[in-house]
């Protein structure tokens, strides 16, 4: 048996990989950028009959960690601070906004619809209509969608869209015990009542006051959104070290789009009481490999593979956009960035495939703008954690995925890394839920600029299984 | 040397190689994989990965053959220097390991020989638990019994989530007992407490559950669908798993967790140093407890707990000779061959004999939303069915409504499914008074009141909706299908299918077929019933078919005894004494007197003299005088606190029992002539249903007098009884009844055969 082990061992040393999901993140360090000299020849997938909406302007607050400079806030407070940027910035007439929309997740009831509370500080006229919508880390691509349906319909001209999610505090309720009584005794009148409430209370104080938490894990299947991105990142045979690599990856290259200046879209924000103006995101930091090799799983344990050093974490931070109609734009004098073209929700299987929703989603929505992966100059994913990246681009270079769950032929393959997130991500620029659609957004444009390319497309997951993508188209005045 | 050996120093052994990745690291190994019979070795590195996979079956089970080509296969790991560890894993989906198997303990004739089997097993588990090289379970599936007992013969033990997987040492519900160390290394690794539960239980435990009692080091949570499908990769996942944390334990970096057991082991184990408590704790607490619940009957559970008892106070090899020793004293007892009986029977009766059906039906309609329609409905719902229930009244399908939710949200808070799972199982209930909804049915089972006019009824509207290959089941007791199916255009789809209630715990079907009835019929039919969890039998439609013609000349002769003055509360302690779950008296008021007088009227009518035995009038009188059991809150018994522990007798009863007085015919009123009288008009007429072809096997006759009628389990149903008990004893005694009471104890001539041939048996095993 030994000389059979010997001679196997010889044929091993020939051997080489050639598993294309371990090839991708094999790549995944490299990150040179291609300068593209196809933008001219790329042609616009504008249709006649069909108004154009244009992105004029986006920008964002700076994302930081939970619990650093913004801890005092309230969560309208950022969104204000975004919308007051980028009035600031466009020198938009404040009553020209015809309507706004944000997205939120986590919601503090105080301010219910928080895009009328953002938008009356911000000081939008009064007589400008505010919505809110939530559709967990996807939310203001909803609220951008929503603004662009309103313009492509005819509807409006000017929408201003966005998002915003505040971690620092979150809406920590009374169990329901505790608020049955509470509703109770608004009606009760005597004070014998009252004791009697009163008694309850004191008689099982534990029961009664033990609180009750927002919601971290799925409603519908029990589960922490971790936890289910280790099982996915596990089922694509994605490897810690992998993992770690790509979170370096998106730090190193944050860091670098930080110290270049290409994240032109942060805004500066004056925070009452605290000293300093905050001018940039807080949660960039280069750990080496080794440091983070040695970190211990944060859901799955022992065996689990996904740790705090390459997840997303938990951030303070709002953005805003202004969508307008092409010509409205135009007539305004604005220099419009982006074209909003294409776009696609799908959702799956919440348990197994939560974070699936790029997969799903890009080759969809490359196929309802007639555009193939190679037509693609610029990708913005949203990385809610390492291994749910390296997951989703397997599942896009599996035949056998393809075929079995999304009814492909093929694989339609994954985006290359020489092109996507070169500005980093939502591991290393931080994310608030309900603002990270809008950073994507406004991203892609700007790459597009810096890049020299003509299509973006970008991607996200969402509890609840939901995707989404969309395609930016650059515009010819940008 | 075996076979296998030979193959591993073949020169054609197959090579693998592939590309593996470990966690932090990807590296390039070597794998040879070679095969044997019933398991095959992987060497990836220096850890060998045993997956078992017995040839031929569906499940792992622990045969003579499989044990040897282990030891084979564990004797080789021991000698080959460059294996440092070894993961157990299954080749099979959803089954580690499901015990001994029982053809093997079936086919061991004596006592020394299933001793013996059980020291062989001992042996190889006591090498297996000794290696120098630690050994990984890695469990995705059952691990019952000896499969559970290899695993904890393991150094460490991973299990997955997964919902198949199980751990448990049932053997006590085959009469036997953890043959093969399971008696021992259980206190030592849950304590005593735990380890007692689970042994005289032999209750399956779940992943999770085993890793809070330290069953279980780790656990692993089942993968969804990726590069290849959710199973596979599941399997391929927990391997990794064990095979990285093999390595771990052979060089170091991943040590075995102290044992740590619950607070209340651990008090016990501190108080068991006192003499006083240890006889206070087997004898009082555990013995005391078994007695009470089994009476006696069963050897097995008392018999554990001194193993247990013998092991935990007098050290491993005293415990370990006394579990061989209990182990091959079990095997040989009759409660054990019943039990295996029921087992076989259980087995017989989740297949279909009647192939698949030609459509098998997916929308399933419910009319009535009774006790009965509203708990056929719940155990249709999870079952992947869409479900109408239709009442005609709203506040009836409201009750039905409230029943179904009822039953889930107790699963819920039993953690059996999420709230989620429960909300969406429910909203599929398609609640409704109107016809409509039947125009897309395949089945429409019908569970509306016992009347014959109503039933025509029902049949006519229903045909008028259905579409034309739509079945129609009648869940009814007593009223023969053949009647039923007169009022049908199309009696070839007409069924019957007997529910038991409560629904949703009953596990029997009994499923009633006309010589019109076609054989699609019966295929859908008993796949519906299958789909729900049910135990089915299929037995021809005859008056009262099997079970409810079972029922009545027991009933019958319970009135007689109650009116030659033998009081209720001793008829069923007689009865539960002798094994009935239930009391007979009870199970009269269960039923409903109103439905016994209905029973006993048509079958004492058919059957004639051979149904006599009380004077049906005292029921009639009962039921005149609002006593129709307990759902009228008075019948043999007043029912008015439903907490109370002893019910009083019901006045009412007494009086009209002593208006309709007999004298007790003292040769035939003893104790266990009370038993005896119960027991053999009972089988004397299971024994009849099968002799007339109403039962097509002994099996199911077996399984529905269990599972339906409460008959005792530790005699394994009536023909298994007459098996293993003697015919010939059983007709001495019916003789004597006979004379004392005429035909109703006149032995059937299928008995009489039995009785006058000893070698005649109803089952081949």
């Amino acid at each position: 048996i030994a000389s059979m082990m010997a001679s196997l061992g010889k044929a091993v040393s020939k051997f080489t990989p050639t598993s294309a999901h371990v090839s991708a993140s094999l790549r995944s360090l490299s990150c040179s950028t291609n300068k593209h000299a196809t933008k001219k020849s790329k042609a616009t997938l504008g249709k006649s009959g069909v108004r154009n909406v244009v992105l004029v302007e986006g920008v964002r607050t700076p994302f930081l960690m939970s619990g650093t400079q913004y801890k005092e806030l309230m969560p309208h407070d950022l969104q204000r601070e975004a919308i007051k940027g980028l009035l600031k910035r466009t020198g938009l007439p404040k009553d020209s906004i015809e309507y706004v929309v944000i997205g939120t997740v986590i919601q503090e009831s105080k301010t219910a619809n928080i895009a009328r509370e953002a938008a009356l500080g911000a000081g939008i006229s009064n007589k400008t209509p505010a919505h809110t919508v939530t559709q967990a880390c996807i939310s203001s691509n909803q609220a951008m969608t929503t603004g662009l349906n309103m313009i492509a319909s005819g509807q409006l001209d000017c929408v201003v869209a966005g998002g915003v999610d505040f971690m620092s505090d979150v809406p920590i309720r009374f169990n329901r015990k505790m608020r049955s009584l509470m509703l109770q005794m608004n009606k009760t009148k005597s004070t014998m009542g009252m004791l009697g409430h009163a008694a309850k209370v004191i008689g099982s104080p534990v029961r009664y006051f033990s609180p009750e938490l927002p919601a971290i894990a799925e409603f519908s299947t029990d589960e922490v959104m971790g936890h289910s991105a280790d099982r996915l990142a596990a089922a694509f045979g994605i490897t810690r070290q992998a993992q770690d690599e790509f979170a370096l990856r998106s730090h190193s290259l944050a860091k670098k789009a930080t110290e270049d200046g290409n994240l032109s879209d942060v805004l500066e924000y004056k925070v009452p009481g605290v000293a300093e103006t905050v001018t940039s995101d807080n949660g960039i930091r280069i750990t080496p490999m080794e440091k983070m090799a040695k970190m211990r799983p944060a859901f799955i344990k022992p065996h689990g593979t996904i740790t705090a050093a390459n997840s997303s974490f938990l951030s303070d931070g709002a953005s805003a956009v202004l969508l307008m109609e092409e010509n409205k734009a135009k007539a305004m004098g604005f220099k419009p960035k982006a074209y909003l073209r294409s776009y696609t929700y799908m959702s799956q299987d919440p348990k197994d495939q939560l974070l699936l929703g790029p997969a799903y989603t890009t080759p969809t929505v490359l196929e309802k703008g007639g555009l193939t992966l190679n037509d693609i100059d610029v990708f913005e994913y949203h990385e809610a954690f390492a291994g749910q990246i390296l997951a989703n681009l397997a599942a896009m270079e599996s035949d056998y995925f393809a075929q079995k769950h999304m009814n492909r032929q093929g694989k339609v393959g994954a985006p290359p890394m020489d092109k996507f997130n070169l500005w980093g991500g939502s591991l290393s620029i931080g994310h608030p839920f309900g603002a990270t659609g809008s950073r994507l957004v406004t991203t892609c444009a700007n790459r597009l600029k810096a890049e020299d390319g003509k299509y973006a497309l970008l991607a996200a997951c969402a509890a609840g299984g939901i995707g989404h993508a969309m395609i930016v188209e650059r515009h010819p005045d940008y | 040397m075996s076979s296998l050996i030979r193959t591993l120093r073949h020169p054609s052994l197959k090579r693998h190689l592939f590309l593996k990745r470990h966690s932090g690291e990807r590296h390039l190994s070597i794998s040879s994989l070679l095969n044997g019979k019933h398991m095959n070795i992987d060497y990836q590195d220096d850890v060998a990965v045993v997956r078992l996979d017995k040839a031929n079956a569906k499940m792992n089970t622990l045969s003579t053959e499989v044990m040897t080509e282990f030891q084979d296969i564990f004797n080789e790991i021991q000698r080959n220097k460059s294996v440092k560890a070894a993961v157990l894993i299954s080749a099979k989906p959803g089954n580690f390991v499901a015990g001994a198997d029982i053809d093997m303990l079936k086919n061991a004739g004596s006592a020394e020989e299933t001793t013996a089997l059980a020291k062989n097993g001992q042996r190889l588990f006591h090498e297996l638990e000794n290696s120098k090289k630690p050994f990984v379970a890695a469990i995705n599936g059952v691990a019952l019994g000896g499969g559970l007992e290899l695993t904890l013969a393991c150094q460490y033990r991973i299990a997955t989530t997964d919902k198949s997987t199980n751990l448990g040492v049932p053997e006590v519900m085959l009469g036997l007992l953890p043959g093969a160390g399971g008696t021992q290394r259980l206190p030592q690794l849950v304590g005593v407490a735990s380890a007692l539960d689970m042994a005289l239980t032999g209750k399956n435990i779940k992943a999770k559950k085993a890793k809070r009692m330290g069953l279980v080091h780790q656990l692993v949570e089942p993968l969804g669908p990726g590069l290849v499908d959710a199973q596979t990769g599941t399997m391929q996942y927990l391997e990794k798993i064990a095979v990285d944390t093999a390595r771990g334990l052979a060089n170091g970096s991943v040590k075995i967790p102290p044992i740590k057991h619950s607070q209340q082991d651990r008090m016990i184990a501190y108080l068991l140093k006192f003499g006083f408590f240890e006889n206070y704790f087997f004898n009082k607490m555990i013995k005391g407890k078994v007695m009470q619940q089994t009476k006696g009957l069963f050897p097995a559970p008392l018999l554990i707990a001194d193993v247990i008892r013998e092991g935990v106070m007098n050290g491993h090899d005293k415990g370990y000779e006394a579990e061989a020793a209990g182990f091959g004293k079990l095997s040989q007892t009759n409660e054990s061959k019943a039990l295996i009986g029921l087992y076989d029977g259980q087995t017989h009766c989740k297949k279909n004999r009647f192939g698949k059906p030609a459509k098998p039906a997916q929308n399933i309609a419910v009319l009535g939303a009774g006790l009965m329609g509203a708990g056929i409905a719940q155990v249709s719902l999870d079952k992947g069915y869409n479900v109408t229930l239709k009442d005609s009244f709203s506040s009836g399908l409201a009750k039905g409504q409230e029943q179904i939710y009822k039953g889930y949200n107790l699963s819920a808070k039993k953690k059996k499914i999420t709230t989620f799972e429960r909300d969406q199982i429910v909203a599929k209930l398609d609640a409704t008074l109107s016809y409509d909804s039947l125009k897309t049915s395949d089945m429409v089972i019908e569970a509306v009141f016992e009347d014959i006019n109503i039933k025509h009824k029902v049949i006519k509207e229903t045909e008028a909706v259905i579409p034309e290959h739509c079945i129609f089941a009648s869940n009814t007791s007593a009223l023969p299908i053949s009647d039923i199916a007169k009022a049908s255009k199309r009696p070839e789809k007409v069924i019957g299918m007997h529910y038991f209630s409560p629904v949703d715990k009953m596990q029997l079907l009994e499923i009633i077929t006309t010589d019109t009835t076609s054989k699609d019929t019966v295929a859908s039919a008993v796949q519906v019933g299958l789909k729900q969890g049910k135990l089915v039998i299929v037995v021809k439609d005859g008056p009262g078919f099997y079970t409810t013609r079972l029922l009545a000349p027991t009933l019958s002769e319970v009135i007689r005894m109650l009116q030659e003055g033998v009081g209720p509360q001793k008829i069923d302690k007689l009865a539960t004494s002798f094994g009935f779950p239930v009391g007979i008296a009870t199970l009269l008021d269960e039923v409903g007197i109103d439905v016994a007088v209905h029973v006993s009227e048509y079958l004492g009518g058919v059957f004639g003299d051979r149904f006599a035995g009380g004077n049906v009038q005292v029921l009639k009188n009962l039921v005149d005088s609002g006593c129709a059991g307990r759902k009228t809150g008075k019948g043999v018994y007043v029912y008015s606190d439903a907490k109370a522990k002893t019910r009083p007798v019901n006045d009412t009863a007494t009086k009209i029992l002593k208006e309709f007085a007999m004298e007790p015919v003292d040769a035939v009123s003893s104790d266990s002539d009370i038993q005896l009288r119960l027991i053999s008009r009972f089988v004397n007429e299971a024994v009849m249903c099968l002799q007339e072809g109403i039962l097509d096997n002994p099996l199911e006759g077996d399984i529905g007098a269990v599972f339906g009628l409460g008959f005792p389990p530790h005699l394994g149903g009536p023909f298994r009884y007459v098996d293993l008990h003697g015919a010939a004893p059983l007709v001495e005694h019916m003789r004597r009844f006979e004379a004392a009471y005429g035909p109703a104890f006149t032995p059937c001539s299928l008995l009489l055969e039995h009785a006058k041939d000893s070698s005649k048996k109803f089952h081949s095993s």
